[in-house]
């Protein structure tokens, strides 16, 4: 499949994530999003009225607050009504939404926010009410029991074991170190089975966050931003929803996206995946060939800081922070959602050609 | 007025959120379902010869409908494990076990379930299970137990799916799927400071330090400006009705004769009206203007109810902007 050029040039000109932390207690959803709301227009400069459409991710599953969304939006400013839309799954999709807005030329920019609060909850056990309500959700089948199945069905086919994943968990957390934001910083013992193969340490941290990107178009991106991250490409593909008819170990869905993106057009030099759990990240580097001169999650991934419905937003804002600052110039961000790498979103970022 | 200080502690409440979902059966479903209740596991054959188990309504693959029905074995081989050392709520066995794919003889995809068995070591890819029978069948996935295994020398797994018109009395059409999700609820910076002023019989907005609007009750944030409220502002006790419905129909667990109103009353003082039920008048007494005050519960932590308080109506031009 060739890769589906978009028409117009926009890119991710500011990037802001929350301290990811175990509780949030003293906050509510909307006093969690203000503080990104406004660092990313302080960044900008932008004020709240100058963004041409607002888009975000969430679930109200997570807290288990109906229609907590439309709370949160009072953090934009939402009044008089502006244009907006919500999506219920992680944020990335809100960003592929915002771009599909900017390039149909409807607006010229877009604010892009997500937040997840899965402290008031049991996150294991929410995340079974996503699943096939005939056949897997009566089971109560929890998240991490499902990538263990994955896992396993990646030890059998030899594609990993249990030293190669404590591996990606230690490289995961030393690079968290070094983030600001993390909740895990620094590497740490694996820990006992929560569900075998998968030990704490192959599990992301139960955390509160959120996060927000503004997108531009064109020479506005140029103003907004000594060095925009150009999104050169994004897709999203899904599996087929019954776990016993894919191949767990693969995730053509990923590779799928990524062709589309553009990726394998030209080498990258860093990739933020969204693998909440080891055993992810090798079937999503086997998907998308990456080899050992791909920087892979120098932010710590979702291993260092999982705000469900925000970690795949965040690698699309890692990704392009580092174009900003000049450590990357072409880099891949991956989002996912539901069990076992369900569905994924790939998108490439580049910086324009330093002097 | 005061500056927002920090609440003294943050307030938190069991949250339960607990709904049964009904959902109708296509028909693949149906006979799968309802085989199951009579302890015969049915497959869906694809275009391509895949027998596709548990089955679906259109192929994964090519999007065609399926309706070719074979019945497969009970006896399967375990293609993927994982050893679940905690059961949590609600899942297939209370003691330690296995969730595993299975794939049933006959069948070209697997199924989840529990495996029972003793521990990890007793586990492994390629196992040979069998199913055990719930011993109440109703017609869903849990009329399956679980798994057991299952190693017999005469064992042949090489036995084919056989064609099934999937037929059965008394056919299952729906499932009710119950769910239940507890959380412990915390309300956040200005909420906990609005209901703890409401412990004390006052009620506390918050002011947008940007366009001065008062909300009540305060949710942390100006909707207009897209910042976060600052300084607490004690409005009331007293307010005015400047809108109100007549409510006819007595709502579930609601302990109130109908008909009552319900009116938006604009507190002296805030920059929004807030909802609040009308007494100690005759509802067809009520209008716009009313000059009401707060009836408060009989443990004092909100307002049960609004009064009359007898003065003169408010002129329009007082709450025309608060409508």
């Amino acid at each position: 499949m060739t890769p589906h050029r978009p028409a117009r040039e926009v890119a991710i000109v500011a990037f802001a994530q929350s301290d990811h932390r175990r509780r949030t207690d003293d906050l509510s959803e909307v006093e969690m999003v203000m503080p990104v709301l406004h660092d990313v227009l302080r960044q900008t400069g932008l004020k709240a009225s100058d963004i041409g459409f607002t888009c975000s991710g969430s679930s109200d599953y997570l807290a288990g607050r109906a229609f907590s969304f439309t709370m949160a939006l009072d953090g934009v400013g939402a009044w008089p009504p502006i244009s907006e839309s919500h999506v219920e799954t992680d944020g990335a999709w809100a960003l592929y939404e915002a771009w599909v807005k900017l390039l149909t030329g409807e607006a010229d920019t877009a604010l892009v926010y997500s937040y997840g609060k899965s402290s008031p909850g049991s996150v294991r056990d929410v995340l079974t009410r996503q699943l096939d309500p005939y056949y897997l959700a009566p089971l109560w089948p929890d998240s991490v029991a499902l990538a263990a199945l994955q896992a396993q069905a990646l030890v059998d086919a030899g594609h990993t074991d249990e030293p190669a994943l404590a591996a990606i968990a230690e490289r995961s957390r030393s690079d968290a170190a070094a983030n600001p934001h993390a909740q895990l910083p620094g590497a740490r013992p694996q820990g006992e089975y929560v569900v075998q193969p998968l030990r704490t340490g192959d599990c992301p941290p139960i955390g509160d966050g959120a996060a927000a990107v503004i997108l531009a178009a064109g020479d506005l991106a140029r103003e907004l931003c000594e060095r925009p991250a150009w999104i050169r490409g994004m897709d999203h593909r899904i599996e087929a929803h019954s776990l016993g008819v894919r191949d767990l170990t693969d995730s053509p869905s990923t590779r799928l996206a990524a062709e589309r993106a553009g990726a394998f057009e030209r080498p990258v030099d860093t990739a933020e995946l969204h693998a909440p759990f080891t055993s992810q990240e090798v079937v999503l580097a086997k998907a998308l060939g990456l080899d050992e001169s791909v920087r892979v999650n120098p932010s710590g991934g979702a291993l260092g800081a999982n705000p469900v419905m925000a970690t795949g937003l965040i690698r699309l804002g890692e990704a392009a922070a580092r174009i900003h600052r000049g450590a990357s110039d072409r880099a891949l961000a991956h989002a996912t959602s539901g069990p076992c790498l369900q569905q994924n979103l790939v998108a490439v970022l580049e910086g324009d050609p330093r002097a | 007025m005061t500056a927002a200080a920090p609440p003294p502690e943050a307030l938190r409440a069991p949250l339960v959120v607990e709904f049964p979902f009904t959902r109708s059966l296509g028909p693949v479903q149906s006979a799968f379902l309802t085989g199951l209740r009579e302890r015969t596991v049915l497959g869906a054959r694809t275009e391509a010869g895949e027998v596709l188990v548990p089955p679906v309504e259109y192929d994964p693959v090519t999007a065609a409908e399926l309706r070719e029905l074979v019945e497969v074995g009970v006896t399967g081989t375990v293609t993927t494990w994982a050893w679940n050392p905690e059961p949590r709520r609600g899942q297939p066995l209370a003691t330690p076990f296995a969730w595993v794919l299975v794939r049933l003889d006959g069948a070209d995809t697997a199924l989840l379930h529990a495996l029972d068995a003793p521990g990890p070591e007793a586990v492994r890819t390629g196992l040979r299970v069998r199913i055990r029978w719930a011993a109440e069948r109703s017609g869903a996935i849990t009329d399956i137990a679980c798994f057991e295994p299952y190693e017999y020398e005469n064992d042949d797994p090489a036995t084919g799916p056989q064609p099934h018109d999937g037929e059965f009395g008394n056919p299952v059409t729906g499932i009710v799927a119950p769910a239940r999700l507890d959380y412990t609820y915390s309300p956040g910076r200005a909420q906990t400071r609005y209901l703890h002023a409401l412990a004390g019989r006052r009620t506390v907005g918050e002011r947008c330090p940007s366009c001065a609007k008062v909300y009540v009750p305060p949710r942390g944030a100006c909707p207009t400006c897209g910042v976060a409220t600052t300084d607490q502002v004690e409005v009331g006790p007293r307010g005015t009705v400047t809108t109100y419905c007549i409510v006819n129909i007595k709502a579930k667990n609601l302990d109130i004769e109908v008909p009552y109103v319900y009116a938006h009353i604009a507190l002296d003082g805030a920059g929004l009206a807030l909802h609040g039920r009308i007494g100690g008048i005759p509802y067809d007494e009520v209008r716009m203007g009313l000059r009401v005050e707060p009836v408060w519960s009989e443990d004092g932590r909100y307002p049960d109810h609004y009064r009359p308080t007898g003065e003169p109506d408010a002129d329009y031009d007082t709450y025309k902007e608060l409508l």
